[in-house]
């Protein structure tokens, strides 16, 4: 299986922060990949250098064969910030629209994105309207049309209530058998099973980059969130 | 820049504002009240009238547009729009354009109001045509969004943000020739005038109060205007960066 995504001794600084500590990663084509990680360990930082918005100190980043942020790769790239960014003053159908005529789709494309999130009925309201877990949806909308080669999600299930999460990873599976990779990052150790790949960081370190089945059986434990708790710790005594 | 981009940014942003009656119902009201309050404040002086409130009809669209893309550009910053943009095909210049286009047709449907009643309703007295007080009033606007995408860069919040009107807007309203003409200012004062753009747009409507006909004047000082709002919506685009620290 071919990288959609290679990280090659990746360092990032914010400010004086040393964010990325020399990370190197990659991630399959057409799969589905958790990034997890406590707060503050870089998630949205490493989401942000593929994009190509970040600036980096040093290392290098490939994105399906071209560099991180080089034009071919913007209509390719579907990226969802943490924070929905999508316009309060717009209706959902409205934002959805705008990104779809961006990303070079239709307005029938841009109404399945949003029935697609479950908006379907709420298409004509306020995005300022809406409810927490409704805005970051119309977000994620903005974000999936098109079916795009790569899928960049910054905490994408945050605020919502578990049936709806159940139906945006199915959605998510889908669209990584249509041939989508998707890089998914999560705080919720219950959403690492759901992945194919985990890529678990702390610190701006990588501690694990594996198969759920296989971080499980290295920590000894079938449960992630001990699993996770005990990588961590090993590494401590190691360092 | 793709016109499909461009068209889609212009748009959106004419449907933000069109979301936004009370945004709409004042630029339209509040500089046709304004007018209204300087034809009743020069009621025996009329010829004082015609002098200030055809300044005004330039001034308004400037300070107002100012403002208003100040605080909209600062909101794509602030809430991740911006960011998300830039990773997509749209160029800077698209997005700049937008907004200067964008705000100049509402611009356009402002001067046009004011214009019109100040014209017909308040009886302002112009030697040449209403429409070249139309079109100075538009790029006088158009040259407050350009200093206004570019002066975004520089502010964090919204506070900040609104800081800049008296920094940017009111030395050019002080120095534009209203209050004391350019002729009889001290020299340090006239060249400080003489590279505000303002003064320019100021002595384009003094030019259309006076003549009958449009003067080499006027459409010198407009084509100074034009390209201070090129070089603004060049220093805007280079304030916009994909990779941001």
């Amino acid at each position: 299986m071919t990288s959609a995504i290679e990280v090659r001794d990746l360092v990032v600084e914010r400010g004086k922060r040393r964010v990325l500590r020399g990370l190197t990663c990659a991630i399959p084509r057409g799969s589905v990949t958790g990034l997890l990680g406590p707060s503050g360990s870089g998630k949205t930082t490493l989401m942000r250098a593929i994009v190509g918005v970040q600036r980096v100190r040093s290392g290098s980043i490939t994105v399906l064969g071209e560099p991180a942020g080089a034009p071919p790769l913007r209509r390719k790239v579907g990226y969802l910030t943490q924070a929905p960014s999508v316009y309060a003053d717009l209706t959902v159908r409205e934002n959805a629209r705008y990104f779809a005529a961006l990303y070079g789709y239709d307005a029938a494309t841009a109404e399945r994105a949003v029935a697609d999130v479950g908006l379907a009925g709420a298409g004509g309201q306020l995005v300022g309207t809406l409810s927490g877990g409704q805005r970051s949806r119309a977000s994620l909308a903005c974000a999936i049309m098109g079916e795009p080669e790569l899928l960049v999600l910054d905490e994408p299930t945050v605020g919502q209530d578990p049936v709806l999460r159940d139906e945006l990873w199915k959605q998510f599976h889908d669209l990584a058998g249509k041939g989508t990779t998707l890089l998914i990052s999560s705080h919720v150790m219950d959403e690492a099973g759901r992945c194919e790949r985990l890529l678990l960081i702390r610190e701006g370190a990588l501690i694990a980059d594996d198969t759920p089945a296989a971080v499980r059986e290295k920590a000894g434990t079938d449960d992630l969130d001990e699993a996770f708790l005990r990588l961590i710790r090993a590494q401590e005594v190691a360092a | 820049m793709s016109s499909r981009i461009l068209g889609a940014t212009i748009v959106r942003i004419l449907r933000q504002l069109l979301h936004d009656p009370r945004t709409i119902g004042m630029l339209v009201v509040v500089p046709v009240l304004l007018l209204a309050l300087l034809r009743f404040m020069y009621d025996d002086q009329p010829a004082v009238f015609d002098r200030v409130a055809l300044v005004m009809l330039g001034v308004f669209p400037f300070v107002i547009m100012f403002l208003v893309t100040s605080i909209a550009m600062l909101r794509e910053r602030t809430n991740g729009t911006l960011e998300r943009l830039l990773t997509t095909r749209l160029g800077k210049l698209d997005l700049l354009f937008g907004y200067g286009i964008a705000f100049g047709v509402a611009a356009a449907v402002q001067a046009t109001v004011a214009a019109a009643m100040a014209h017909w309703l308040l009886g302002l007295d112009t030697a040449g045509s209403i429409w070249l007080v139309i079109l100075i009033a538009v790029v006088n606007a158009v040259l407050g969004v350009a200093l206004g995408l570019f002066c975004s860069a520089f502010a964090r919040t919204e506070f900040q943000a609104v800081q800049f009107m008296p920094v940017v807007a009111v030395p050019q309203i002080l120095l534009c020739g209203l209050f004391v003409g350019r002729e009889q200012m001290a020299g340090w004062l006239k060249a400080i005038s003489d590279v505000l753009p303002l003064s320019y747009a100021v002595e384009a409507l003094q030019q259309v109060g006076a003549n009958a006909e449009p003067t080499g004047t006027l459409w010198r000082d407009l084509g100074i205007v034009s390209g201070c709002v090129v070089v603004a919506l060049v220093l805007a685009a280079a304030t916009l960066r994909r990779r941001t620290a």
